[in-house]
């Protein structure tokens, strides 16, 4: 099967004042579509780098980046921009949802980029809160919900669009046991019956064992290849 | 349209900065609709004013007057067609607080002069007839009801008569139409000169200004030119203008309004800039995770910027309107400062297009910030 995210001898290094930071060394990997990997590593290994590279929120310094079949790392802003609206659904920590916003206009948000009219756009909304199980909680702004709630806004924010690719940065990091293996569950739903690649930055290896591969970085180097989890 | 709720809860995250924001823009707003208000309703009586109309005072000062012999010197000017004079009263009516804009004037000269004022011939042939007669516009004998037939006293604090008193006395025959010069300022109550000239103490034999009636409103200047010149090199010197001109030249005499009004209204702005400005960076700075994700959810640098100058177009604009609004629901209230004119849709105008640009310059620094975000460090907290 063609890889839906090839990654060929990426590096990435940052500038610290005068000093430049090696993140990534010389980075390869292939990632199948229907995949659902965990990126797992200690702090400061380069997993966030390396997702959002994948994601195209950032740049290699080199190396090529090729996700659904476009070289990423030669795209401008711009189109960059447009390429995440069309592949990617990005799910935080922190959950990031808009304060200001319900519920619902919060998950509306990335589909006003397209050109679906006010009612297909409010009809997309309401099957994706049924399907995070928020159907209730669409008038609901985001300090009126739960820390699992939040979550499920923001995995229904990250699939309305339909994207490629759901990009998750420590999804459960904020999240107590029972929430965060109920997110877990959903993401690993969404991965099964919907048939989402995924690709999660996590800690925690209760969450990483609802992946189906898990990947080992440790200073800017993958430690092992991309195995099977489970 | 679809960013509309995305833009409007971009600006009412931080409700009371909002609203004290709104309200400075709002009050701001209403200063300079009233005060644009005046100015161009002054303007506007002024380009209205009748061109081919002449003034003419002693060159030196208005105040200084002129010989009444000049009058019949004026009328043989080729391109003249009537001649009348004013000489200003300045009385009040019981009460120094109810002034009365009272001129000496020859009745018969003056209503040739000012075809626009209407009045019945009997009321002028009172006049003529009547040396102690009075005639007032017909607001003026409304306001304080006098008839036809009344003995009005007026007092003034400039002309004493011959028997040393400050009080005049004048018997109304007749009213006149002055509605083509709107209810405010126009001299509205005219008194007989040769009465007036032979019962005051002092300064005899003086007008304050003669009014013509020109024949080509084309050759006002050639007119006016040949006035002066017939005075010219004499003890007094005349001066002669349009009726526009000479309007112009009076406002300035109580202050350039224009410049007053413009110099109130741009210090309010430019102070009203730096605080709006300030709300939109302070705004933009608290925002930047979350317009970090929107960048993560595929908005274009581009369309940040937009979205971020758009609440500061919203802002503007919206309390800009209610400023205006307000304003014209006031504006009638000035009626006694410029007559009975609605808000200039100029003002109007004037006022949206200096809150777009008010929006402009305070939006563009925090939109260009908004649009320079790096996904990455913002997302970090860097």
């Amino acid at each position: 099967m063609r890889d839906l995210i090839s990654l060929r001898n990426v590096k990435k290094s940052y500038l610290r004042g005068q000093q430049k930071v090696e993140v990534l060394h010389g980075v390869d990997l292939q990632i199948e579509p229907g995949d659902f990997l965990a990126l797992m590593g200690p702090s400061g290994s380069g997993k966030t780098t390396l997702l959002n590279l994948i994601a195209g929120l950032d740049k290699p310094t080199s190396g090529e980046v090729t996700v659904a079949g476009q070289r990423i790392d030669q795209l401008g802003r711009g189109a960059l921009a447009d390429w995440r609206a069309r592949h990617i659904g990005f799910i935080f920590q922190f959950y990031n949802l808009l304060p200001v916003l319900t519920a619902e206009a919060n998950v509306e948000v990335p589909l006003l980029l397209t050109n679906l009219s006010s009612s297909q756009r409010k009809q997309r909304v309401a099957t994706v809160l049924n399907l995070v199980g928020l159907a209730d909680r669409g008038k609901h702004k985001p300090n009126e919900l739960s820390g699992g709630q939040q979550q499920r806004v923001a995995i229904a924010r990250a699939i309305v669009a339909d994207p490629t690719l759901l990009v998750c940065d420590e999804p459960t990091g904020d999240l107590d046991r029972e929430n965060a293996e109920e997110i877990m569950n959903l993401l690993q739903a969404l991965n099964r019956t919907q048939g989402k690649t995924i690709v999660m930055v996590t800690h925690d290896p209760r969450a990483a064992s609802h992946a189906t591969h898990e990947l080992h970085l440790d200073k800017g180097r993958i430690t092992n290849g991309a195995k099977d989890a489970a | 349209m679809k960013y509309f709720r995305l833009i409007w809860a971009g600006l009412w995250r931080k409700k009371a900065r909002t609203i004290l924001t709104m309200l400075s823009i709002i009050v701001a707003f209403l200063l300079f609709g009233l005060l644009q208000g005046v100015n161009q309703g002054f303007n506007s009586v002024v380009a209205n004013l009748n061109v081919d109309r002449l003034y003419t005072n002693a060159k030196t000062n208005m105040v200084d007057g002129l010989p009444i012999a000049y009058q019949n010197r004026i009328k043989e000017v080729p391109g003249v067609v009537a001649v009348s004079h004013w000489t200003y009263f300045g009385g009040y009516f019981r009460e120094a607080k109810n002034a009365i804009p009272a001129f000496a004037t020859d009745p018969e000269g003056l209503f040739k002069v000012y075809k626009e004022l209407k009045i019945k011939p009997e009321y002028l042939q009172a006049m003529k007839s009547t040396r102690t007669g009075a005639l007032a516009s017909e607001t003026l004998a409304k306001q304080y009801g006098w008839k036809i037939g009344d003995r009005i006293p007026l007092g003034t604090s400039i002309w004493t008569t011959k028997e040393g008193s400050n009080t005049w006395y004048f018997d109304l025959v007749g009213t006149f139409d002055a509605s083509a010069f709107g209810s405010g300022g126009f001299p509205s109550f005219y008194i007989n000169y040769d009465y007036y000239d032979e019962a005051k103490a002092f300064g005899k034999g003086v007008v304050h200004y003669y009014l013509e009636s020109i024949k080509d409103p084309r050759q006002a200047t050639q007119v006016a030119k040949a006035i002066d010149a017939l005075f010219e090199n004499s003890s007094n010197e005349t001066r002669t203008q349009t009726e526009s001109q000479f309007q112009q030249m009076q406002m300035k005499q109580i202050g350039d309004i224009n410049f007053i009004v413009n110099a109130i209204v741009g210090a309010v702005l430019f102070t009203l800039l730096f605080l709006t400005a300030n709300t939109m960076m302070q705004s933009v700075r608290e925002r930047i995770p979350e317009l970090a994700v929107l960048k993560t959810l595929g908005y274009s640098d581009g369309k940040v910027l937009a979205l971020v100058l758009a609440e500061a177009f919203v802002l503007c604009l919206v309390a800009a309107l209610i400023g205006l609004g307000v304003a014209a629901v006031l504006f009638p209230a000035l009626k006694a400062v410029i007559g009975n004119l609605p808000m200039p849709l100029i003002v109007i105008e004037m006022g949206i297009a200096i809150a777009c640009g008010l929006a402009l310059v305070s939006g563009l620094p925090p939109a260009l910030r908004a649009q320079r975000l790096n996904i990455v460090d913002a997302l970090a907290g860097r």
